[in-house]
C-alpha cells in the first residue's frame, strides 16, 4: 500500500482542479481551527452549543443531505436509466415532509444529543440505547460507504491517484474536522458546501440549457430521443420503466414502489439528519430549518433534470464509460462539466463534488461517534454517569477513527463502480425500517414500552440487512437471489412497525413508560424543560 | 430553567389548554400526512402498473410521468408553506399555555 501511494504521489500534477480542491480544504481547516478553540464541553462538541440559527441549520441540513448520492449518483442513474433515476430526486425531497410534520419538533423538544435520547426517555435506557446505537452505526456506515465510493472516483479523476489511497485521503481529512472541530466545524463545512453545490448545480444546468438554445421544449425534445450523441439507438429517457419496468423485470414495479417507500420514510430515521435538530435553540428554529432545507433541496433536485438528462443529450457514450467499458455512473456530472465548460469548470464541479462528500462524511462520522459515545459508552457501559468530565467527547473522537476506518475498508473492497445513489437507497431502507417506527411510536403511542422498542429496532434492522444480503445485489448474486427485490423497504418497513407493535402488546404494560408518556408528550409538544442554548455540559 | 423542581407532568398533561393544542395539531397533521403519502405513493404505483398511461406526451414531449413527478416538488413546497403558517397558531397556543403555568407557579 505504501509503495503504491508514493508511486502515485509522484504522478500528481498541479491542475486547476487540484488548486480549487486545496483552497476548499484550506478554508475548512481554518474553520475547524476556530471551532476547536470555541468548543469546550459536551453540548458544545456534540450540538454546537445549540447556537445555530434557523437558516444556517437549514443550509447545513441541506449540506448534510445532498450527498454524493444526490449529486453524482442521481445524475448517473438518470443518464443511464432515464426517468426511473428521477424517482430518487422526488423521494429524497418529499421525505422532508415526514421530517417536518412528524419528527423535527418533538425530537428537538425532548432530546439532547441523539435519537436514543428520545427513546430512553420512557424506556429502560440500557437495552434501548444499545440497540439504537447499533442501528445508528449500521445506517451511518452504509451511508458512508456510498460517499467514500463516490469520493474515490472523484479524487482519482481530479489528481490521478488510485482509488484506494484516494478513499483513505478523504477519510483522513474528514477525521480532522470531526475529531478537532466537532459539530460546529462540521456545520460550517456543510453550509459552505451547500452554497458551493447550489452554485455548481445552477451553472451546470444553465450550460446544458444553453446547448439547447435556452429552450425547454428543445431540451425535452432531444431528451426524448437521446442517443448519447449518435452512438446508440435512440431511447426515450423520459419514459418510465428503463430500470424498474415490468418489461425489464417482472418484479420491477414492486421494486420501484419499495424504493419509493424507503426513500420517503427513511430520511426521518437518518441519524445524521436527526442530530442536526439538536444544534438549534428550540423547536421553532428546528421547524424553520426544515423549511429552509426543503427550499434549497427542492430546487437542487429539480435541477437534476438538467444535468441528469443533459448528460444523455450532450455526451458521447464513450465519454461516460470507464476504461474497461463499464457504466461510469458516479462520474457523469463532472464529465458533463468538462464537456460543457472545459478544464476549469470540470475543476470547479469536481471540487464541489469533493466538498459534498467531505461534508456528508463528516456529518455521518459525527452522528455515529456521538451515538456510540453518548448512548453506548456513557449510558450503557458507565450506567449514565461520565467517568471523568470530557470522557464522553474523548470516546467520541476515538470512535470516529474506527467508524472511518471500517467505512474506508468496505468502500475499497466494493470498488469504484458501485452506484452511490443505490447504496444510499439501502441506508434509507434500513433507517426507515429500524429507526422510524420506534421514533413515531415513542412520541405518539402511550402503551409503547421497552420490549416494543427493542423488538422494533431489532426486527427492522435485521430484516432490512438480511433482505439486502439475499437480494440480487447480495451474497448470492443476480441468479441465486432468494429475495427478488433490490430494495427491501416494502417488506422490512412493515416488519419494523410490526415488531415494535408485537413486542409491546405481547409484553406486560409498563406503568413507568405510560406515566412518563405524559411527561414526554407534554415536553415534546410544548418544549417545556427542553435544553436551551448554552446550558448543559 | 425556569422551574428547578420537577413539574407535575401528569397534572400538566390533563390541562384543557394542552388538549386543545394537541387536538389542533392533530387536525392538521393527520390529514396532511395521509394526503402527502397517498399523493407521493400514487407516483410509483401509476408508473409501475399503468406505464402506457404515464408515457403519453402531454406538453410537447413531456409526458404524464415527468409532470406528475414535477408536481410532487410543488406539492412539497405548498404543504411545507401551509405547515409553517398553521404552526404559527400552535406557537401562540403553546405560549399562552406555558405562561399560564408559569404565572400559577410564581
Amino acid at each position: 500500500m505504501l509503495s503504491s501511494i508514493s508511486s502515485t504521489t509522484a504522478a500528481i500534477q498541479f491542475t486547476p482542479a487540484l488548486g480549487m480542491f486545496l483552497a476548499f480544504v484550506a478554508l475548512t481547516l481554518v474553520i475547524t481551527y476556530f471551532s476547536a478553540r470555541k468548543a469546550t464541553g459536551s453540548a458544545s462538541y456534540f450540538a454546537a452549543g445549540r447556537s445555530i440559527k434557523g437558516w444556517q441549520n437549514g443550509l447545513a441540513v441541506a449540506g448534510d443531505y445532498m450527498s454524493a448520492a444526490s449529486f453524482l449518483g442521481i445524475s448517473g442513474m438518470i443518464a443511464f436509466k432515464g426517468y426511473d433515476g428521477f424517482m430518487y430526486s422526488v423521494g429524497f425531497l418529499v421525505a422532508y415532509l415526514t421530517v417536518l410534520l412528524l419528527v423535527a419538533e418533538p425530537l428537538r423538544n425532548a432530546g439532547k444529543y441523539t435519537m436514543a435520547d428520545l427513546l430512553a426517555y420512557r424506556m429502560s435506557p440500557r437495552p434501548v440505547r444499545a440497540m439504537a446505537s447499533l442501528s445508528t452505526l449500521m445506517v451511518s456506515i452504509i451511508y458512508m460507504i456510498a460517499q467514500m465510493v463516490g469520493a474515490g472516483g472523484i479524487i482519482k479523476e481530479l489528481i490521478h491517484v488510485e482509488f484506494a489511497p484516494a478513499v483513505i485521503g478523504v477519510g483522513a481529512l474528514m477525521l480532522v474536522y470531526v475529531v478537532f472541530g466537532g459539530m460546529l466545524a462540521t456545520t460550517w463545512v456543510q453550509i459552505i458546501k451547500a452554497l458551493l453545490l447550489m452554485g455548481g448545480a445552477f451553472a451546470l444546468s444553465w450550460m446544458v440549457l444553453s446547448k439547447h438554445g435556452y429552450s425547454m421544449s428543445t431540451f425535452f425534445d432531444s431528451v426524448s430521443h437521446a442517443t448519447y450523441a449518435g452512438t446508440a439507438p435512440a431511447k426515450n429517457l423520459l419514459d418510465p420503466g428503463l430500470k424498474y419496468g415490468a418489461a425489464v423485470n417482472p418484479w420491477g414495479p414492486l421494486d420501484f414502489i419499495s424504493l419509493a417507500l424507503g426513500l420517503v420514510l427513511g430520511t426521518a430515521g437518518l441519524p445524521h439528519i436527526l442530530v442536526r435538530f439538536y444544534t438549534v435553540p428550540d423547536a421553532k428554529t428546528a421547524r424553520v430549518s426544515v423549511a429552509w432545507a426543503i427550499g434549497v433541496i427542492g430546487v437542487f433536485y429539480i435541477l437534476t433534470t438538467f444535468f441528469g438528462f443533459g448528460a444523455a443529450t450532450v455526451l458521447q457514450k464513450a465519454a461516460i464509460l470507464t476504461a474497461d467499458g463499464k457504466e461510469n455512473t458516479n462520474m457523469v456530472a463532472p464529465i458533463l462539466a468538462k464537456a460543457l465548460g472545459g478544464e476549469l469548470f470540470f475543476a470547479f464541479i469536481s471540487a464541489v463534488a469533493f466538498a459534498t462528500i467531505l461534508a456528508v462524511v463528516a456529518g455521518l462520522t459525527m452522528s455515529a461517534s456521538t451515538s456510540f459515545a453518548h448512548d453506548f459508552y456513557t449510558n450503557v457501559i458507565k450506567h449514565g454517569a461520565e467517568a471523568k468530565p470530557g470522557q464522553e467527547v474523548r470516546v467520541a473522537r476515538i470512535t470516529a477513527f474506527f467508524v472511518g476506518a471500517i467505512a474506508i475498508a468496505i468502500a475499497i473492497f466494493m470498488g469504484p463502480t458501485a452506484n452511490a445513489a443505490f447504496l444510499v437507497g439501502l441506508a434509507f431502507a434500513v433507517a426507515a425500517s429500524a429507526n422510524l417506527p420506534v421514533i413515531l411510536f415513542s412520541v405518539f403511542w402511550k402503551r409503547f414500552n421497552t420490549a416494543g422498542a427493542v423488538a422494533g429496532l431489532g426486527t427492522g434492522l435485521a430484516s432490512a440487512v438480511i433482505l439486502i444480503l439475499l437480494s440480487p445485489n447480495g451474497i448470492f448474486g443476480k441468479t441465486g437471489a432468494i429475495f427478488p427485490l433490490e430494495n427491501p423497504g416494502i417488506v422490512s418497513i412493515p416488519l419494523g412497525f410490526l415488531g415494535a407493535w408485537l413486542g409491546t402488546i405481547l409484553s406486560k404494560p409498563d406503568p413507568n413508560s405510560e406515566a412518563k408518556f405524559a411527561e414526554l408528550n407534554f415536553r415534546a409538544q410544548t418544549g417545556l424543560g427542553s435544553e436551551k442554548a448554552g446550558s448543559g455540559h | 430553567m425556569a422551574n428547578p423542581t420537577q413539574p407535575d407532568w401528569q397534572a400538566l398533561a390533563k390541562l384543557p389548554a394542552f388538549h386543545e393544542l394537541l387536538a389542533a395539531k392533530r387536525r392538521f397533521i393527520v390529514p396532511a400526512t395521509i394526503f402527502f403519502l397517498v399523493y407521493y405513493m400514487a407516483l410509483p404505483v401509476l408508473i409501475g402498473y399503468f406505464p402506457d398511461l404515464m408515457k403519453k406526451p402531454l406538453v410537447g414531449k413531456v409526458n404524464g410521468a415527468y409532470l406528475f413527478a414535477f408536481s410532487q416538488f410543488l406539492m412539497t413546497f405548498v404543504m411545507a408553506a401551509f405547515y409553517m403558517r398553521t404552526a404559527r397558531k400552535w406557537d401562540a397556543m403553546e405560549h399562552a399555555l406555558l405562561s399560564s403555568i408559569e404565572s400559577k407557579n410564581a
